[in-house]
Protein backbone atom coordinates (compact mmCIF):
# COMPACT_ATOMS: atom_id res chain seq x y z
CA UNK A 1 0.00 0.00 0.00
CA UNK A 2 1.37 3.34 -0.91
CA UNK A 3 2.28 6.32 0.95
CA UNK A 4 -1.00 8.36 0.00
CA UNK A 5 -3.01 5.07 0.76
CA UNK A 6 -1.76 5.40 4.33
CA UNK A 7 -1.86 9.15 5.17
CA UNK A 8 -5.80 8.80 3.66
CA UNK A 9 -5.79 6.25 6.84
CA UNK A 10 -4.89 8.63 9.20
CA UNK A 11 -6.14 11.61 8.25
CA UNK A 12 -10.35 9.27 8.15
CA UNK A 13 -9.56 8.05 11.22
CA UNK A 14 -8.74 11.62 12.78
CA UNK A 15 -11.93 12.39 11.35
CA UNK A 16 -13.84 9.56 13.14
CA UNK A 17 -12.60 11.02 16.15
CA UNK A 18 -13.43 14.39 15.03
CA UNK A 19 -16.77 14.03 14.07
CA UNK A 20 -17.44 11.26 17.21
CA UNK A 21 -20.46 9.55 17.65
CA UNK A 22 -23.82 11.94 17.95
CA UNK A 23 -26.72 10.11 17.88
CA UNK A 24 -28.88 12.92 15.97
CA UNK A 25 -27.48 14.60 13.11
CA UNK A 26 -28.54 18.11 13.85
CA UNK A 27 -26.38 17.71 16.79
CA UNK A 28 -23.43 16.49 14.83
CA UNK A 29 -23.56 20.19 13.38
CA UNK A 30 -23.31 21.77 16.64
CA UNK A 31 -20.80 19.51 18.12
CA UNK A 32 -18.48 20.25 15.03
CA UNK A 33 -19.17 23.74 14.96
CA UNK A 34 -18.09 23.98 18.70
CA UNK A 35 -14.77 21.90 18.16
CA UNK A 36 -13.84 23.95 14.98
CA UNK A 37 -14.23 27.61 17.10
CA UNK A 38 -12.08 25.53 19.54
CA UNK A 39 -9.58 24.11 16.95
CA UNK A 40 -9.65 27.84 15.71
CA UNK A 41 -8.03 29.33 18.99
CA UNK A 42 -5.12 26.73 19.01
CA UNK A 43 -4.20 28.06 15.56
CA UNK A 44 -3.90 31.23 17.13
CA UNK A 45 -2.18 30.64 19.95
CA UNK A 46 0.09 28.39 17.93
CA UNK A 47 0.82 31.06 15.55
CA UNK A 48 2.09 33.36 18.94
CA UNK A 49 3.89 31.16 20.21
CA UNK A 50 5.60 30.23 16.94
CA UNK A 51 6.10 33.86 16.72
CA UNK A 52 7.57 34.23 20.11
CA UNK A 53 10.28 31.96 19.28
CA UNK A 54 11.11 33.30 16.74
CA UNK A 55 11.59 36.79 18.55
CA UNK A 56 13.44 34.94 20.97
CA UNK A 57 16.40 33.57 18.82
CA UNK A 58 16.43 36.53 16.75
CA UNK A 59 17.61 38.46 20.31
CA UNK A 60 20.13 35.91 20.25
CA UNK A 61 21.29 36.52 16.87
CA UNK A 62 21.68 40.48 17.71
CA UNK A 63 23.54 39.23 21.01
CA UNK A 64 25.73 36.78 19.13
CA UNK A 65 26.22 39.65 16.54
CA UNK A 66 27.59 41.92 19.35
CA UNK A 67 29.56 39.65 20.96
CA UNK A 68 31.69 38.79 17.68
CA UNK A 69 32.13 42.45 16.72
CA UNK A 70 33.46 43.10 20.27
CA UNK A 71 35.81 40.17 19.91
CA UNK A 72 36.82 41.01 16.09
CA UNK A 73 37.71 44.52 18.03
CA UNK A 74 39.53 42.70 20.81
CA UNK A 75 41.72 40.91 18.28
CA UNK A 76 42.69 43.96 16.70
CA UNK A 77 43.65 45.76 19.95
CA UNK A 78 45.37 42.32 21.12
CA UNK A 79 47.39 42.67 17.56
CA UNK A 80 48.33 46.47 17.95
CA UNK A 81 49.73 45.53 21.68
CA UNK A 82 51.85 42.85 20.32
CA UNK A 83 49.65 39.45 22.12
CA UNK A 84 49.53 37.55 18.70
CA UNK A 85 48.61 34.70 21.59
CA UNK A 86 45.45 36.87 22.55
CA UNK A 87 44.63 37.91 18.85
CA UNK A 88 44.37 34.19 17.85
CA UNK A 89 42.40 33.15 21.04
CA UNK A 90 39.45 36.35 19.94
CA UNK A 91 39.33 34.68 16.36
CA UNK A 92 38.73 31.57 17.79
CA UNK A 93 35.90 32.61 19.44
CA UNK A 94 34.70 34.87 16.92
CA UNK A 95 34.58 32.42 14.51
CA UNK A 96 33.08 29.69 16.95
CA UNK A 97 30.10 32.76 16.96
CA UNK A 98 29.87 33.23 13.22
CA UNK A 99 28.97 29.50 12.45
CA UNK A 100 26.39 30.24 15.76
CA UNK A 101 24.80 32.77 14.27
CA UNK A 102 24.42 30.10 10.99
CA UNK A 103 22.93 27.81 12.89
CA UNK A 104 20.04 30.46 14.27
CA UNK A 105 19.92 31.62 10.97
CA UNK A 106 18.72 28.32 9.76
CA UNK A 107 16.29 27.61 12.81
CA UNK A 108 14.74 31.33 12.19
CA UNK A 109 14.46 30.66 8.57
CA UNK A 110 12.38 27.19 9.95
CA UNK A 111 9.85 29.07 12.38
CA UNK A 112 9.22 31.92 9.97
CA UNK A 113 8.08 28.97 8.01
CA UNK A 114 5.95 27.28 10.35
CA UNK A 115 4.51 30.63 11.09
CA UNK A 116 3.20 31.43 7.81
CA UNK A 117 2.05 28.05 7.14
CA UNK A 118 0.17 28.45 10.47
CA UNK A 119 -1.07 31.95 9.40
CA UNK A 120 -2.53 30.64 6.35
CA UNK A 121 -4.06 27.58 8.40
CA UNK A 122 -5.57 29.65 10.38
CA UNK A 123 -7.31 32.04 7.35
CA UNK A 124 -8.75 28.75 5.43
CA UNK A 125 -10.29 27.39 8.25
CA UNK A 126 -11.87 30.34 9.48
CA UNK A 127 -13.39 30.85 6.22
CA UNK A 128 -14.59 27.30 5.85
CA UNK A 129 -15.56 27.34 9.97
CA UNK A 130 -18.15 30.54 8.41
CA UNK A 131 -19.60 28.77 5.53
CA UNK A 132 -20.14 26.09 7.95
CA UNK A 133 -22.05 28.06 10.44
CA UNK A 134 -24.64 29.05 7.76
CA UNK A 135 -25.00 26.21 5.92
CA UNK A 136 -25.53 24.30 9.60
CA UNK A 137 -28.58 27.15 10.10
CA UNK A 138 -29.91 26.21 6.90
CA UNK A 139 -29.79 23.06 7.14
CA UNK A 140 -31.01 22.61 9.88
CA UNK A 141 -34.00 25.20 9.09
CA UNK A 142 -34.80 23.65 5.80
CA UNK A 143 -34.17 20.33 5.70
CA UNK A 144 -36.58 16.92 6.44
CA UNK A 145 -34.60 14.56 8.88
CA UNK A 146 -33.62 12.10 5.98
CA UNK A 147 -32.08 15.22 3.81
CA UNK A 148 -30.31 16.45 6.32
CA UNK A 149 -28.79 13.33 7.18
CA UNK A 150 -26.82 13.44 4.03
CA UNK A 151 -25.93 17.17 3.51
CA UNK A 152 -25.01 17.07 7.17
CA UNK A 153 -22.33 14.57 6.39
CA UNK A 154 -21.08 16.09 3.57
CA UNK A 155 -20.55 19.41 5.23
CA UNK A 156 -19.28 17.85 8.41
CA UNK A 157 -16.84 15.28 6.60
CA UNK A 158 -15.44 18.31 4.29
CA UNK A 159 -14.18 20.35 7.48
CA UNK A 160 -13.70 17.33 9.58
CA UNK A 161 -10.49 16.72 6.84
CA UNK A 162 -9.64 20.32 7.15
CA UNK A 163 -9.23 20.02 10.86
CA UNK A 164 -7.61 17.27 10.77
CA UNK A 165 -5.15 18.75 8.78
CA UNK A 166 -4.72 21.77 10.77
CA UNK A 167 -4.35 19.86 13.69
CA UNK A 168 -1.42 18.12 12.64
CA UNK A 169 0.19 21.13 11.67
CA UNK A 170 -0.24 22.74 14.59
CA UNK A 171 1.76 19.55 16.46
CA UNK A 172 4.45 19.66 14.34
CA UNK A 173 5.03 23.37 14.99
CA UNK A 174 4.64 23.01 18.46
CA UNK A 175 7.33 20.12 18.08
CA UNK A 176 9.64 21.72 15.53
CA UNK A 177 9.43 25.12 18.63
CA UNK A 178 9.71 23.15 21.30
CA UNK A 179 12.82 21.17 20.10
CA UNK A 180 14.20 25.19 19.36
CA UNK A 181 13.58 26.09 22.81
CA UNK A 182 15.87 23.69 24.47
CA UNK A 183 18.98 24.63 22.05
CA UNK A 184 17.80 28.19 22.27
CA UNK A 185 18.03 27.86 26.22
CA UNK A 186 21.68 26.06 25.75
CA UNK A 187 22.77 29.22 24.00
CA UNK A 188 21.35 31.10 26.50
CA UNK A 189 23.53 29.65 28.82
CA UNK A 190 26.49 29.46 26.83
CA UNK A 191 25.92 32.89 25.86
CA UNK A 192 26.23 34.19 29.60
CA UNK A 193 28.97 31.62 30.04
CA UNK A 194 31.22 33.24 27.44
CA UNK A 195 31.95 29.47 26.82
CA UNK A 196 31.06 28.78 23.03
CA UNK A 197 31.32 25.72 21.18
CA UNK A 198 29.25 24.22 18.55
CA UNK A 199 26.50 22.34 20.02
CA UNK A 200 23.93 22.80 17.37
CA UNK A 201 26.41 20.82 14.95
CA UNK A 202 25.19 17.97 14.06
CA UNK A 203 27.76 16.96 11.54
CA UNK A 204 30.24 13.96 11.82
CA UNK A 205 33.71 13.93 12.96
CA UNK A 206 35.50 14.46 9.37
CA UNK A 207 33.32 17.27 8.84
CA UNK A 208 34.56 18.87 12.20
CA UNK A 209 38.01 18.81 11.33
CA UNK A 210 37.62 19.69 7.87
CA UNK A 211 35.55 22.89 9.84
CA UNK A 212 38.65 23.26 12.00
CA UNK A 213 40.61 23.05 9.45
CA UNK A 214 38.68 25.98 7.92
CA UNK A 215 38.18 27.97 10.47
CA UNK A 216 41.75 27.89 10.83
CA UNK A 217 42.75 29.34 7.71
CA UNK A 218 40.25 31.99 8.52
CA UNK A 219 41.69 32.88 12.10
CA UNK A 220 45.55 33.13 9.89
CA UNK A 221 44.29 34.95 7.47
CA UNK A 222 42.11 37.46 9.75
CA UNK A 223 44.99 37.47 12.11
CA UNK A 224 47.56 38.53 9.10
CA UNK A 225 45.27 40.79 7.93
CA UNK A 226 45.24 42.87 11.02
CA UNK A 227 48.87 42.18 11.65
CA UNK A 228 49.25 44.34 8.25
CA UNK A 229 46.57 47.06 9.43
CA UNK A 230 48.65 47.73 12.48
CA UNK A 231 51.94 47.91 10.41
CA UNK A 232 53.46 44.77 12.08
CA UNK B 1 -10.36 14.59 -8.37
CA UNK B 2 -9.60 16.52 -5.40
CA UNK B 3 -6.57 16.07 -3.84
CA UNK B 4 -5.67 17.71 -0.73
CA UNK B 5 -1.91 18.44 0.07
CA UNK B 6 -1.31 18.61 4.02
CA UNK B 7 -0.88 22.15 5.07
CA UNK B 8 -1.64 23.83 1.35
CA UNK B 9 -5.05 22.97 0.82
CA UNK B 10 -7.00 21.21 -1.46
CA UNK B 11 -6.57 21.17 -5.70
CA UNK B 12 -8.70 20.01 -7.98
CA UNK B 13 -6.78 17.89 -10.82
CA UNK B 14 -8.33 16.12 -13.84
CA UNK B 15 -8.25 12.09 -12.95
CA UNK B 16 -6.01 11.28 -16.26
CA UNK B 17 -3.46 12.19 -13.47
CA UNK B 18 -3.69 9.40 -10.89
CA UNK B 19 -1.48 6.99 -12.91
CA UNK B 20 1.72 9.52 -12.87
CA UNK B 21 0.69 10.06 -9.25
CA UNK B 22 0.33 6.49 -8.35
CA UNK B 23 4.11 6.10 -10.42
CA UNK B 24 5.87 8.49 -8.16
CA UNK B 25 3.91 6.88 -4.62
CA UNK B 26 5.24 3.65 -5.56
CA UNK B 27 8.99 5.51 -5.83
CA UNK B 28 8.38 6.81 -2.44
CA UNK B 29 7.59 3.31 -0.45
CA UNK B 30 10.42 2.27 -2.37
CA UNK B 31 12.75 4.84 -1.35
CA UNK B 32 11.36 4.78 2.24
CA UNK B 33 12.01 0.68 2.86
CA UNK B 34 15.50 1.35 1.17
CA UNK B 35 16.01 4.21 4.11
CA UNK B 36 16.91 6.32 0.95
CA UNK B 37 16.49 9.81 2.43
CA UNK B 38 17.32 11.90 -0.30
CA UNK B 39 15.65 10.44 -3.05
CA UNK B 40 12.52 9.94 -0.67
CA UNK B 41 12.83 13.76 -0.71
CA UNK B 42 12.97 14.35 -4.13
CA UNK B 43 9.99 11.94 -5.16
CA UNK B 44 7.99 13.77 -2.48
CA UNK B 45 8.70 17.06 -3.83
CA UNK B 46 7.89 16.18 -7.44
CA UNK B 47 4.95 14.56 -6.28
CA UNK B 48 3.93 17.74 -4.52
CA UNK B 49 4.96 19.66 -7.64
CA UNK B 50 3.01 17.85 -9.78
CA UNK B 51 -0.24 18.32 -8.64
CA UNK B 52 0.95 22.65 -7.65
CA UNK B 53 1.16 22.70 -11.26
CA UNK B 54 -1.65 20.65 -12.98
CA UNK B 55 -3.95 21.46 -10.17
CA UNK B 56 -6.53 23.79 -9.87
CA UNK B 57 -6.79 25.33 -6.31
CA UNK B 58 -9.95 25.12 -4.56
CA UNK B 59 -11.64 27.89 -2.68
CA UNK B 60 -11.10 28.26 0.98
CA UNK B 61 -14.83 28.74 0.84
CA UNK B 62 -15.62 25.23 -0.26
CA UNK B 63 -16.37 22.18 2.22
CA UNK B 64 -15.85 18.79 0.56
CA UNK B 65 -13.65 15.54 0.93
CA UNK B 66 -10.75 14.91 -1.18
CA UNK B 67 -10.14 11.56 -2.79
CA UNK B 68 -6.56 11.78 -2.08
CA UNK B 69 -4.47 12.56 0.52
CA UNK B 70 -0.64 13.68 -0.04
CA UNK B 71 1.30 14.02 3.09
CA UNK B 72 3.01 17.93 4.24
CA UNK B 73 6.11 18.66 1.95
CA UNK B 74 8.52 18.31 4.91
CA UNK B 75 7.55 15.46 6.34
CA UNK B 76 11.21 12.99 7.04
CA UNK B 77 11.46 9.44 6.23
CA UNK B 78 11.62 9.09 9.30
CA UNK B 79 7.62 10.59 9.93
CA UNK B 80 7.07 8.47 6.24
CA UNK B 81 8.56 4.75 8.48
CA UNK B 82 5.89 5.86 11.37
CA UNK B 83 2.91 6.28 8.60
CA UNK B 84 3.70 2.90 7.08
CA UNK B 85 3.84 1.45 10.65
CA UNK B 86 0.42 2.42 11.59
CA UNK B 87 2.00 4.23 14.73
CA UNK B 88 0.77 7.59 12.93
CA UNK B 89 2.88 10.85 13.48
CA UNK B 90 0.19 12.34 15.15
CA UNK B 91 -1.09 12.15 18.34
CA UNK B 92 -4.94 11.18 18.42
Amino acid sequence: MGLLNRMGTVISAKMNKIIGGMEDPRETLDYSYEKQLDLLQNVKRGVAEVTTSKKRLQLQRAKLVQNSEKLGEQAREAVQANREDLARLALERKNAITSQITGLDQEIATLEAEQEKLVAAEKRLSTKIEIFRSRKETIKAQYSAAEAQVRISESVSGISEEMADVGMSIERAESKTEDMKARSAALDELIETGTLVDFTAKEDDIERELAAISGKGKIESELARLKSEAGK
Amino acid sequence: MIIRIMGQGQFDVKSSLFDDLNTIDNEIVEYVQKGNEKEYQKSLAKLIGLILSEGKRLPDEELIESSVIVPPSDMTLEEARQVFRGAGIFKD
